[in-house]
This record gives C-alpha cells, structure tokens and sequence, in this order.
C-alpha cells in the first residue's frame, strides 16, 4: 500500500508500539492506555507479541486505533515506546517515516537512536521514578506506570479515565491507585513541559465502542462453557489455552458455588497429561455432564486415540484447541491455523469431526455454547479451533448476548420414564432414520444398560467381528456426520455474489480480509467474501464455490490446510483455488491479502 | 460374538435383601480361555455385589484394554459398562465420577493395562483417591499378544517359550502405598474366601481401593519357572491379614484374641475386621506396612490379605468441594447466570 502523509493529523488512525521487557510489569500499564482509548469511545485493536519465557525477554504490545474499526493488524508501527534498550536498534528500524520513538533518556543512547525521519523523544524515566519513589520494585514498576502518563499527553489522553481505569484496577488499595496515578503526573507533566503536545498522532473522543467489549477469546469461550451448563472441565495446562481454564475457574468461582451450601457446581481437573484430559471430558459426557477440555496443538496430538473412541464410541465432548504454531513444540507463544486437517480427521481409522471457526471473541462465546448442543445432538466431539490472536488477544468485539430461553440440547437421551414404556434398548439403533441412535446415561435402570466400546460393535451394541454388522454401524456414522452440516452454524458471505473473483477464508483471518476487500474496493476490484465457520462444509459453501472463477484461500498456514479440506470435501475445480498463506507466527494485516490479490491481478493470474 | 447367558434362576436359590440372586449380578458368557483366573475374579465380583445388595443400575464398570478389561462383560449385566482405551481407565473414571458421584465405580484393569501403558494414570488415579474400586489382575504377562512379559513379571521369571525376565517387577502394592493409597489389598483369584470380603470392603471405601489379584494366565503363564503360575502363587502366598466384611446392621459376633484383630469401621458404618496372622503387623500404619511388604518381597512371598487401610482421608470429591447431588442432575436453572448475571460479567470488560 502506498505510504501515507504524516505530516497530516491523524485523529484516532495510528499504532503506538511498546518494546518492554517480559516480568517488568509493562502489560498493565499498556492495557490501561488501551482501556482509556476504548473508554473515550475510540476503535482499538491490541496484539500482544511474547515469548515462551516468564522474565527477561523481549517482549511487544501494539495498540492500533482505528477510528473505522478495522480488526486485524495494520503491520505499521507511528509510534515506538522502546522502553527496552536490547532491542533498540530493531525498534527503530520499524517505527515508520514521520514517526516517533519514546525512549527512557536517563542512559542516553543519541547515536543508536537516530533516524532522520523520526523523531526520538526523551523522557528521563527512571530518573524520575528514583526521584519520587522508594525502593527498587516501585521504581521499576513506575516506570511503566509513568511512560503511560507521557503518553497521555502525547495522545491527549483523557486524564479523568485514566485515573477512573486505576481506582477500578486497585479498588481494594486505594493507596496503590494513588501512587499509580501520581507517576502518570508525573510523565503527563514531563511531557507538556518538554514537547510539543500532543501528537500529530492523538486521539479525539468518539462515541463508537458503545455496546462493545474488550474481551479475549479465551475469557469469551470460558463464558460460553458457563453459559452452556458444562459442569466438568478437565485439561492439562498449554500455551496459548491455559487462560480459558483460568477464566472457567474464575467465572465459576463468582457464579457457581452454591450460596446456601458453599459448594462447588462445577469441578475442573486438572489432568496430568492431555491423555487424561480427554479421558475425563469422554467420561463425564458419558455420565451425562456437560464436559470440556481446552487445549492446544500437542494436545490434540496427545488427544488422538481417545478423540478416536469418542467418534466411534458416539460419546460427545467439546474440545477448544487454540492453535500455536507447530509443528512439533513450535513457536508456543505465536499464532497459526496449523490444526485444521489434524483435526478434521482426528485419529486413525475413518474419522471426521465437526470444527468450528470462531473469528472473534464475540464467536468464541456463541459457538462454545453452540458447540456443546451440537456436540450432544450428534453424540460426537465437537473442537472450537481458535488460535492464539482470538484466544490470547483482547478485541473489541460487540457485547455477548444471551437468550434466557435458551434450554441446552441434550440430544437423544432416554430418561427413566421413557425406558419403562420401552421393550428393549439398543444403543445404535437408528430408530429415526436420522443417522442419530438414543443413547442412555448411566444410573437410569437397568434396562437402559449397555456396555459402551471402542472395539467393533453392532447396531444392538453388541461386540462384533462380523462384516456386514460392522458397516452398518460405520455407514450410519457417515449420514449422520453429513447431517451435521446441516446444523453447524452457516458460512457468511459479504459482497454483490455476482464478482468473478472471490476469496473464502476462517477464524481470524477476518479482520484482514474485510480490510483488504475495502482496500480493494477503492482501487475498483470487486471481489465476494465467503466465511466458512464450520466443518462439515454446507451447500452455500459449494455454491460461493461453484459460482466464482478464480477464489483466493486465505489462511495462516504453510500447507493450505483451508484449499486442502476445501479441495476433499467440495466438489471444487483444484485449479480455481489459490492461495493466499502467511504463517509467520504473527497475527495477519490486510496487506498481505491486498498485495496478494493485486500482484494476482497484475500478472493477469486471476481474473 | 457375545453369549447371552440364560438368566434361568434355580428355584430356592437364596436372595439377597433386593430379592435378587446372585444371577442377576452375572453377565456375558466369559471368552477367556478355560481356566482363567479373570473368571474366578469375575465370580467374587458377582457374590461381592450380590451379598452386598446392590441395585445393579447402581454400578458402573470400566475397563481399558486386554484380557483382564474384557471382563467388565461379564458381569452385573444391568450396569453401565464403559470398555476405554489401553491404560486410560483411571481418566474416564475420574470424568464419569466427577459426574455421578452416586454410582459406585469398579475399574478392571491388568498388569500391563495398569503397570506399563497405563502406569501414570494410574499413579494419578492414586494420588486423587478417586472414588473407586480398582481390581488389577495381575498375571505377569499380556495374553492377547500371545505371551510377552509384563511390567509385574518377576526377575527371572521364564516365559511359556524359556525366556528369562531381566527387568525388575513393578509390584502395584508398594506403589500403591508409597503413593499414599487408602485402601490397598491383595489376593489370589483362587482363593474366594479372601476375596469377596475384600472387594466388599472396597466397594464400601470412600475414595481409591485397590486390590492387586494374582490371576494366573493357564495359557501364556501356568507353566514351571513361572512366578505367578498357579502352583507358586498357592505356595507363595502368604496371608497376613485376614478380612471380614460386616455389614453396618449385622453384628459383629466374631471374635478374635485380643491384640490379634483390628475393626476398622467404614464412612457407612460397617466394618472391616482384620485378623492378623502375623502378630507384629499393623494394618493401619502405612510406613509398616511398607517395610512388611518390601520384607516379603525379598523372601518371594506374596503377602495377601487388608494390606493398608487408611479410613477417613479426603477423596476426590471433598477435595473438589463438590455438591452431594451428583453435578449431572442439578438443574440448568442453577448453573447459568442469565442475562442479568451478563450484564454485571461483561462491566469488567470496558
């Protein structure tokens, strides 16, 4: 895309950068100037950059305001707080032409720190702190706390918010809010007195987050798991999944413990592998609980087997992989979409599962509820792929809305009163023609009894090595997963439908998408947009794909995974799919689908 | 292929206080080989829930992989049974109690389900004192695959084919209580008398009992040179302890010489005597109990019988705070907090 004038004030359309070190106590002070932007109205994206490590490393936070709401990444850097002096050198070189970069002037760094085109502002941070603050934690922790003050300036943050942020955030130590506060003066001041403020680059109120969130994926699926009535989590701990078991336990700890007896209506265990996880979310669905177990990538490795006998088995269980970037141990701190076939087809022997494909948090919440119904409609796994940007990042997504209506499916299950009206049961019987057996929960009465296995077994559920009985059942389980297309949520198109050119793509990847399709619109390319957000693929899919010529497949994968599946499972023409593939581990811009799409156009490829 | 066996009941056969006999605890016909000390298992499991009365949809049986997990078939037809993975029994229990806290749970597992592929489940099962009963037929070698040595076969023990085992045994009674288990014994499937006190004792523990059963394979392991053939095992045995299952209204009328028995009374009030045959054992001190075992082991004796028991521990459910309703049945009005609860949730989130 062509550089933009700097010179030209900005309102409420920059990213600020923070270079920091990991452990220091940077993060809250980055998402306390992330909330005041939010809470003055202003669109802001935040994407965490991190390393596998508790303290000492490099670490990244970039808070793009986007005045349009823009989702994804910019790939831009306007303003740098390098507050970390290893990693100077490379912090400049991004910050882009007419930028700025703060830095800590106490050591002062003139030759390292110069570029022409960028203006280096100097704050004398932890001289500062050492001047208004006792022992060496405070004064290391300030020093975040005061680059947010100088900050403020910078970008006429509104100072009331910000104090209104730090008295919710030390509610309990109204001292700690006073101190905190103090040191954003402190850096406020600094700055009014010693530069010109504010910014080109500022912002200005609006009134566009209203009825909006700044949620993780992770927390928003962990809502859904308590909104669904999933009583029983069982998990091993795993970056980037760990949070949502985290916010489980606290959403649980707020919400779930019985006021009159003090117990707990939930239980998480906390497995002591992936192996076991798996093993007690199958076990607990089978005694009829709601039951999860999130995860990532090696996880899922580790899930195989098991994920292999809850297929066969029909025993539902809802699997959350937020996807890291593999294979083997990866990058576990970055993100992919490199789980998509491992978990399509799960485990040896014939095996497909039902995916779905959140793209923002706001999805993460609806589909985890979503998952559970359909895990115990189908009596199969159901896996909520997200990944590390939805799951890890916050995103402004629109407030999570509930239905208090809302009953959860349970699926064919046969009750006590039901049974005693019954003759015999059968557990695989396909009574309704639907590919779906009734199945009974343990403890219901004898007659519903039955011996749940992963060896072969008849439509009766009765062991078998007989041929015919053993593809009767298997067959069954194919109709019933080609049903399952029917009830996973739609894909969403975007655009006229009648472009020539389209581009189908899942999860987050959205945000860039959107973006470069305006992006695209404005250089006159029409082009339609299809967002698949489950697996098995429904007609529409096949349609959007029968009716574009040439389709780009954007995904955050080196192999194609998204063509791939696409090119199994549809009736799609290979040669129509290209690909559009970024993999590096960080979350995605629109520039790359836009570049992608107009080098496409350009050698006369696509259209 | 299953058979079905004819539930035929011969008239006067006793009855047990649900007015049923001991047939309506059996199963499946057994497809083990003829023989089988899984069977002789399977048959004290079967008097165990019949004499103990147990509403048969009370049960749950799982199992994970070979031929000691085959068995959950055969018996207690009207229970849920769940045949898992290999090894992996311990995680489908712990799902399945968390839950059902109200069903009683029997795991089946083998030496190698249990001491190789499944060892740290296992461990971990332990660990939890999960509310279970696990019986590990313990036969030294893997029948399905036709004769290799388990985790359990003794060092130089022989194979039906004359190999010598060079590793050391793994013995799922010193795990057990260097893990911190409640309730820890061992039998021989050949000897009912033992057994069936045993496995009602366990059926009645709260939290994690295990019962390690010597349960000689007649194909791949009865032959001389064997550790855990029938013949060593009758002559290696060595009782220490003697139980008896009293029921919490019987009385209990038996009587045993001062010093040389010991009542310990479970959570619903019936009780375990425990008859020491070794006066100087303690059967409620786990550091002794230990150091007994390992003393035994040394000299190849097999001590069987109430090896540990350790009332009165917090199980799994206490430490997970759980309600006494079991978290399957309580009603979905209580676990989601509506809209209204949204509201204040999502505040946090501005």
């Amino acid at each position: 895309m062509p550089e933009r004038d700097l010179t030209q004030e900005r309102l409420n359309d920059f990213v600020v950068k923070f270079a920091n070190v990991n452990g220091t106590g940077s993060a809250s002070a980055n998402s306390l100037i992330m909330k005041s932007i939010f809470r003055m109205g202003v669109p802001v994206v935040g994407k965490n950059f991190f390393p596998s490590n508790i303290q000492g490393l490099p670490t990244w936070y970039e808070i793009r305001v986007t005045r349009e709401g823009w989702r994804a990444r910019s790939g831009r850097v306007d303003l740098m707080v390098a507050m970390n002096a290893e990693t100077y050198a490379r912090d400049i070189a991004e910050v882009a032409p007419g930028g700025w970069l703060l830095y800590d002037s106490t050591w002062p760094r003139p030759s390292l720190l110069s570029r022409e085109d960028v203006t280096v502002l100097g704050v004398p941070l932890a001289q500062l702190c050492g001047d208004h603050f006792e022992g060496a934690r405070a004064r290391i922790l300030m020093k975040n706390v005061m680059y947010a003050g100088v900050l403020a300036a910078l970008l006429d943050l509104d100072l009331e918010i910000v104090r209104e942020l730090l008295g919710e955030s030390f509610a309990r130590k109204p001292a700690l809010a006073d101190s905190n506060m103090k040191a954003i003066r402190i850096g406020y001041d600094y700055a009014r007195e010693h530069f010109d403020c504010p910014l080109p680059i500022r912002i200005a109120p609006m009134d566009e987050t209203r009825g909006h969130v700044m949620m993780d994926g992770n927390t928003a699926a962990a809502l859904g798991c308590v909104y669904a009535g999933a009583t029983v989590g069982a998990w091993y701990p795993i970056t980037p999944s760990t949070s949502l078991m985290d916010a489980f336990r606290a959403f649980c700890a707020r919400h779930r413990v019985d006021p009159e007896t003090g117990r707990n209506n939930y239980m998480v265990i906390q497995a002591e592998d992936e192996l076991a996880a798996i093993g007690a979310v199958i076990g607990a669905s089978w005694n009829g609980a709601r039951a999860f177990t999130p995860t990532s990538g090696p996880g899922v490795s580790l899930m195989n087997e098991f994920i292999g006998l809850a297929y066969y088995a029909e025993i539902p269980a809802v699997l959350f992989d937020v996807q890291r970037v593999g294979p083997s141990t990866g990058m576990p701190t970055r993100t992919q979409q490199c789980d998509l076939l491992t978990c399509a087809y799960a485990s040896h022997g014939d095996t497909r599962h039902v995916l779905l494909f959140p793209a923002d948090p706001g999805e993460c919440f609806d589909f985890a509820v979503q998952a559970f119904d359909l895990a115990e409609r189908l009596q199969t796994p159901v896996f909520v792929l997200l990944d590390l940007d939805i799951g890890m990042n916050d995103w402004m997504t629109k407030d999570p809305q509930w239905d208090d209506d809302y009953r959860p499916d349970r699926g064919k299950v046969i009750t006590a009163e039901m049974l005693e009206g019954m003759q015999r049961f059968h557990r695989y019987l396909d009574v309704d023609g639907d590919g779906i057996p009734w199945r009974t929960i343990p403890g219901v009465g004898e007659k519903g009894a039955y011996f749940t296995r992963g060896s072969g077994h008849n439509q009766l559920g009765a062991y078998t090595e007989d041929p015919a009985e053993y593809q009767l059942v298997v067959d069954r389980l194919r109709r019933k997963f080609d049903a399952a297309a029917r009830l996973v949520p739609a894909a969403v198109t975007e655009g006229s439908g009648r472009a020539e050119l389209g581009i189908v793509s899942f999860g987050s990847c959205d945000g860039a998408v959107r973006e470069a399709l305006a992006a695209l619109r404005r250089t006159g390319v029409a082009v339609d947009y299809l967002r698949i957000r489950a697996f098995p693929f429904g007609e529409e899919v096949e349609e959007f794909l029968r009716g574009h010529e040439a389709i780009f497949v954007v995904e955050q994968n080196r192999d194609a995974q998204l063509r791939a599946l696409l090119t199994l499972e549809t009736a799609v023409e290979k040669r129509k799919l290209r690909s559009i593939l970024h993999y590096n581990g960080l979350p995605m811009s629109a520039d790359c689908v836009v570049d992608a799409v107009v080098a496409a156009l350009a050698q006369g490829e696509a259209a | 292929m299953r058979v079905t066996k004819p539930r035929i009941v011969p008239p006067g056969a006793p009855r047990n206080e649900l007015g049923m006999t001991r047939r309506d605890y059996e199963g499946g016909m057994s497809t083990l080989c003829a023989g089988c000390g899984h069977d002789s298992v399977t048959a004290a499991i079967v008097q165990a829930c019949f004499e103990l009365s147990l509403p048969p949809q009370s049960v749950a049986k799982l199992s994970g992989i070979g031929c000691s997990s085959k068995t959950t078939a055969y018996f207690v037809a009207g229970a849920h049974g769940f045949n898992g993975v290999h090894g992996r029994m311990p995680a489908i229990a712990a799902g399945a109690s968390a839950a059902n806290r109200k069903l009683r749970y029997i795991g089946v597992s083998g030496d190698g389900d249990s001491l190789s592929i499944g060892l740290g489940q296992l461990g971990h099962a332990i660990r939890r004192n999960m509310n279970m009963l696990y019986m590990l037929e313990n036969n030294g070698v893997y029948g399905l695959t036709k004769g290799q040595f388990s985790a359990s076969a003794d060092m130089g023990s022989r194979s039906k084919k004359g190999e010598k085992n060079q590793n050391e045994p793994i013995d799922p009674v010193l795990l057990a209580l260097s893990l911190g288990a409640t309730f820890v014994a061992r039998s021989f499937s050949g000897d009912k008398e033992q057994l069936v006190p045993l496995i009602k004792a366990g059926l009645t523990h709260r939290g994690f009992g295990l019962i390690d059963v010597l349960s000689p394979c007649v194909t791949f392991n009865d032959h001389e040179g064997s550790t855990k053939s029938y013949a060593y095992v009758r002559e290696h045995q060595q009782a220490a302890i003697a139980a008896d299952y009293v029921e919490p209204r019987r009385e209990i009328t038996v009587s045993y010489a001062e010093g040389e028995a010991v009542s310990v009374e479970m959570h619903d009030g019936s009780n375990v005597l425990l008859r020491k045959l070794d006066r100087d054992y303690d059967p409620t001190d786990r550091a002794k109990a230990l150091a007994y075992v390992q003393e035994r082991v040394q000299r190849n004796e097999y001590v069987t019988g109430m090896i540990y028991l350790g009332e009165g521990r917090s199980h799994f459910h206490d430490r997970h705070n759980t309600p006494d309703e079991p978290l399957n049945s309580i009603p979905y009005e209580k676990l989601c907090p509506g809209s209204a609860g949204l509201a204040g949730i999502l505040s946090g989130f501005r």
